[in-house]
């Protein structure tokens, strides 16, 4: 019986997933992208729909770590949720054909789902020298980008290296690495960058499209709202930390070991756009960077990711007050003691020299008469 | 001098001082709130003290976050200034603890518009004290009148602006409320009409005796304020920083007196055509031809 | 002739009596080239205030808004150059014309003096390019302000010392050739016949603005401190603005005559000595009752450094008083030059006292002037010196006949 035909949560039953994990995952999914909890009911009426949406995976300049993140999750519900709600037609890396089956297969999905497909691009495009330093079958990355690209029905860019050019791109960017969007100018590419992006951005983005057709609210960089608005800092479990001023100085020390506030230590979360800290990875709880007690990177941000120092400290985009409050009645700051100085000289000279001219006009006078 | 040219100096002045008391002296009635007047009411005991009204001050306001004292980290503030036209400050006497929201307090009769020489500080819509700059010198007398040490001045700039809390006057314009009463979360802080903010404000009184401090501070206070406090009882609105004002409108003395002095403006006629003809007498008593 | 009719021998373009002259000479030496250099560092100070912003040059603050440009510049600065106000009640309305030939040196040091006033208000004010709004903006006037009534004022008194001291510019260039010359001639006559009615202002004007300066410190209730503030601030300032303007004519004539070679106006000076008593007797009994009346004695004693300055006051008002009770102290300029110097300090000090030591807007603020505050305030003080020095050396100013080589 065509895999169409069977009920969806029937079908996740028969690999294990019960009905329970199926609404936890899509509940958590919905949520962490602002989607409402009556999805679940409408998801499960898609996934039964005849045709799931189609899904070409292309890799290029890129580790798949993105794919991994996607797949290393403590529950297989959830790669196993996004794989049966799609129909994944090309993947380079989970394939079990290679070499000409796989470009077959990828030609005629292509043929098959036109202008209806959804394009994910993992992995930078190399630009420089005609785009030579990343061919697959004999083609290089640019072409087949702009072939597959041409007639996709949605295009996403997932991880840092498809949105803006990630680590491939780092100085001096010897093969000229761009992220998905520069290349494909002109068309709306949702990206969702991070380093590795975080599964459950793609994940709620993929829910969208498939059951309501829509793509997320998306910023000027086609970051989808719902994950990228705001900066770790505003997020941050360690923020009350910042607030009252507890920093960590040194890694060791008795700050770190208490859980202290990273800034100090070159903590990207003020200018960086991304909810790691909301959602950690691997589907364990503290799994990310400051979690471990290691400060943010800003590995979302192009500004920032791969081109400022490590333990470079940033500005705060957003200042707010302290944990502090000043008193009823603050010190305002004191007197200059050199100003004093030269106030009491002067004022000092002035009345002598008047008392003593005086006084010595005085003397003459008493000594001879005064002229009339 | 003689006694005659005395007598026709007197008459000269008598003659001048009847022609000038046609302008009209402008006599000291108690002020009171406009009909529409509107005003915060300050509960300092519902105040948790989470700045969330300072920040949003300063985003409707467009100021700048001053993060200099913190080196980058914060945006501090120790006092109302020139970028800060509200401030959350902390009363703390040993178990005596209590937040205060210092803002303008927006007088009845106020010292800074009684004090501006061109009329730039004024009560406009709705009784709001407001600043226009373009009739101020900036001679900062509006700072040293008022009691509350409210007005302040931006000394870091070439073309200074007098900065203080103006009610986001323009947030009404659009049918908005205040910033810092929009977002305060436990609506320690709240809009509406001042008759019905100092209603409510006695009434919180009345019930519950065993909370608030006996008197809500800006009733009377100063001639009346149409930003009312309450304080928790045992904090005094002194320990939060409220002068004891008394309930004599800043300017009322010194307009009595002027206005006293200055009346019509009689005396500085008389006194000039007093001193004018005695001086002109006594040159032309001089031998004819004047000269050594 | 008789003595009342001798002060107006002006009428006629040529007083002989008085016989006013220029002391003539160079006016580069060493004294004034120094103060030329404390006027250019004053210069720079005031470039800078307007490049950098008052922040940066003074010692102001939210909590002290007011320092010494205002306490001492214009408060204290004005009330030194009331000598021509104080004379022109003795000598045009009291008639006692022997005090004539201090009229004019008086004139020139309030020009002067109410010039400065103006340049540091000027500089002070921070938002200076509205300041010829204020006179012409007459539907917008808060009649209620005193401050108001002080800038309206002291505006039109400086032109009123500028026709006064008209003559005695007129008197030099209408003997020359050129604009100046012709303009001087032909304006002159008009200017004398004016003349009566703008020493009536001369004497309407500075009466008014002193007391209202008096009266801008009744706004500040709760900051002005007890000792200091008073209903009758007004009348304190107006009574001690006339010693004050006597004791600075006394300090110019004996300066003068001691550096400028001129004679000695002694008998003039010692008598002009006792109205200095009188308006100092008569402003300390007032302060006294009303401190008294109002209860506030107490703070005299108890109020530690306010106590203090309090005591400096009453000193420095009181010994000048003493001093001059003997009639040979009178005579005796150096005394006399003592007590004047004494209460010239005193009423600076007053004012020093009610404008900023007495003014205290709560804990946590504190005020000292910075360094181009204190550049400004001496260059303000060296260039009135300046030009005050140039100006008897070029123009008939002082009075009597020379009697030696000028020092200066």
């Amino acid at each position: 019986m065509p895999d169409s035909d069977v009920n969806l949560l029937d079908r996740l039953e028969a690999k294990g997933v019960t009905r329970r994990d199926f609404m936890q995952v899509v509940t958590v999914a919905a949520a962490a992208v602002g989607l409402p909890m009556t999805l679940a009911a409408r998801m499960a009426e898609a996934a039964g729909r005849k045709r799931k949406p189609s899904v070409i995976w292309l890799h290029f300049q890129e580790c798949t770590g993105c794919s991994e993140s996607l797949l290393r999750t403590a529950h297989p519900a959830l790669a196993n949720l996004i794989l049966d709600l799609i129909s994944l037609d090309y993947h380079e890396t989970l394939f079990a054909a290679a070499g000409y089956q796989a470009e077959d297969a990828l030609r005629s999905a292509m043929k098959e789902n036109e202008g209806k497909y959804v394009l994910v691009i993992e992995g930078a495009i190399p630009v420089k020298d005609g785009g030579i330093y990343c061919k697959i079958g004999g083609r290089t990355a640019l072409d087949i980008v702009n072939d597959v690209a041409g007639k996709a029905g949605a295009i996403i860019a997932i991880g840092s290296c498809a949105s803006w050019g990630g680590m491939p791109s780092a100085d001096p960017n010897p093969t000229g690495a761009t992220g998905a969007p520069e290349v494909l100018k002109g068309k709306t590419v949702v990206t969702l960058p991070g380093c590795p992006a975080n599964p459950y951005n793609f994940l709620g983005t993929v829910l969208q499209y498939v059951t309501l057709g829509t793509l997320p609210e998306l910023d000027s960089l086609g970051r989808p709202m719902h994950s990228y608005a705001r900066v770790i800092h505003d997020d941050c479990p360690r923020r009350a930390h910042f607030d009252a001023g507890r920093f960590v100085e040194k890694f060791g020390d008795a700050g770190h070991r208490q859980g202290w506030c990273l800034y100090k230590t070159g903590c990207k979360g003020p200018q960086t756009h991304a909810n790691c800290s909301l959602k950690h990875f691997g589907e364990v709880e503290g799994a990310w960077p400051i979690g471990i007690g290691h400060p943010c990177f800003g590995c979302t941000e192009k500004a920032i990711g791969f081109r400022v120092p490590l333990h470079q400290t940033v500005e705060i985009s957003r200042p707010v007050p302290p944990d502090t409050y000043p008193p009823i009645h603050a010190d305002h700051g004191g007197v200059s003691p050199l100003a004093t100085g030269i106030a009491g000289v002067v004022g000092g000279i002035a009345i002598g020299a008047g008392l003593v001219a005086s006084k010595k006009m005085a003397a003459e006078q008493d000594s001879h008469r005064e002229e009339k | 001098m003689d006694r005659r040219s005395f007598l026709k100096g007197v008459a000269v002045a008598g003659a001048a001082g009847a022609a000038s008391s046609a302008v009209p002296a402008a006599a000291r009635e108690k002020a009171t709130a406009p009909a529409d007047a509107v005003g915060l009411l300050y509960d300092a005991t519902l105040c948790i003290g989470c700045k969330t009204c300072v920040v949003k001050c300063r985003e409707a306001n467009g100021m700048v976050p001053q993060t200099k004292a913190s080196g980058g980290l914060w945006d501090q503030q120790t006092d109302l200034d020139g970028d800060t036209r509200n401030v959350i400050k902390l009363f703390k006497d040993g178990e005596r603890t209590s937040f205060m929201k210092a803002q303008c307090m927006h007088c009845v009769d106020p010292g800074c518009v009684g004090a501006c020489m061109l009329g730039s500080l004024q009560k406009r819509e709705y009784g709001i004290v407001t600043w226009k700059g373009d009739l101020c010198i900036g001679c900062r007398y509006c700072a040293v009148a008022c009691q509350y040490n409210v007005p302040k001045f931006e000394w870091w700039s070439a073309t200074p602006k007098v900065v203080k809390c103006e009610l986001c006057s323009h947030r009404l314009a659009e049918g908005k409320q205040p910033a810092c009463t929009e977002v305060c979360p436990r609506k320690a802080v709240i809009f509406g009409k001042h008759a019905d903010l100092l209603a409510q404000a006695k009434a919180r009184v009345a019930q519950s005796p065993g909370r608030y401090e006996p008197k809500v501070f800006g009733e009377t206070d100063g001639g009346g304020t149409q930003v009312l406090y309450l304080s928790k009882k045992g904090v005094s609105f002194e320990d939060l920083g409220l002068p004891n004002v008394g309930d004599e409108p800043t300017p009322a003395l010194a307009q009595t007196i002027q206005h006293g002095i200055y009346k019509g403006f009689i005396a500085p006629v008389a006194l000039f055509a007093a001193a004018g003809f005695v001086t002109w007498r006594n040159r032309n008593k001089g031998e004819p031809g004047g000269g050594a | 002739m008789s003595a009342s009719a001798r002060h107006f021998d002006v009428v006629e373009g040529g007083d002989h009596a008085a016989n006013y002259s220029p002391v003539g000479g160079p006016v580069l030496n060493r004294f004034t080239r120094l103060l030329l250099v404390v006027i250019a560092l004053g210069g720079l100070a005031t470039a800078w205030r307007f490049i950098a912003g008052l922040g940066a040059t003074t010692g102001l603050s939210d909590g002290y808004p007011w320092g010494i440009w205002i306490a001492f510049d214009v408060v204290t600065g004005t009330a030194l150059a009331t000598g021509g106000y104080a004379l022109a009640l003795l000598v045009y309305i009291l008639n006692r014309g022997q005090y004539h030939p201090l009229v004019r040196p008086a004139i020139l040091t309030s020009a002067l003096g109410y010039s400065m006033a103006g340049l540091a208000i000027t500089i002070d004010v921070g938002r200076y390019w509205n300041v010829w709004k204020i006179p012409l903006f007459w539907g917008s006037w808060n009649l209620n302000s005193p401050l108001l009534e002080v800038a309206l004022c002291v505006m039109a008194y400086i032109i009123v010392l500028y026709l006064e001291l008209a003559p005695a510019l007129m008197e030099k260039w209408r003997t020359g050739t050129g604009p100046l010359a012709s303009i001087s001639r032909s304006a002159y006559p008009g200017l004398m016949k004016a003349l009566p009615w703008i020493i009536g202002l001369g004497i309407t004007l500075p009466t008014m603005h002193q007391s209202s300066l008096g009266a801008v410190f009744l706004l500040p209730v709760l900051k002005a401190h007890k000792l200091w503030h008073t209903p009758l601030l007004p009348f304190l300032f107006l009574v001690s603005v006339l010693g004050m303007g006597y004791a600075v004519v006394i300090i110019e004539s004996t300066l003068s005559a001691r550096f400028f070679g001129r004679k000695s106006e002694g008998t003039m000076l010692a008598k002009l000595s006792q109205w200095v008593v009188y308006s100092t007797v008569v402003f300390l009994v007032v302060r006294w009752v009303d401190l008294i009346a109002r209860g506030r004695l107490g703070l005299a004693f108890t109020d530690g450094m306010y106590s203090v300055f309090f005591w400096a006051e009453m000193v420095c008002f009181v010994m000048p008083v003493v001093l001059l009770a003997s009639p040979a102290r009178r005579a005796n300029a150096g005394y006399r030059l003592m007590a004047a110097l004494g209460i010239g300090f005193a009423g600076a000090l007053y004012r020093f006292d009610t404008y900023l030591v007495g003014f205290r807007p709560g804990p946590g603020w504190h005020y000292f002037p910075a360094v181009p505050e204190l550049l400004v305030t001496f260059g303000i003080i060296a260039l009135e010196t300046f030009v005050y020095v140039w100006a008897v050396k070029r123009f008939p100013i002082l009075g009597g006949a020379p009697a030696a080589k000028a020092k200066v």
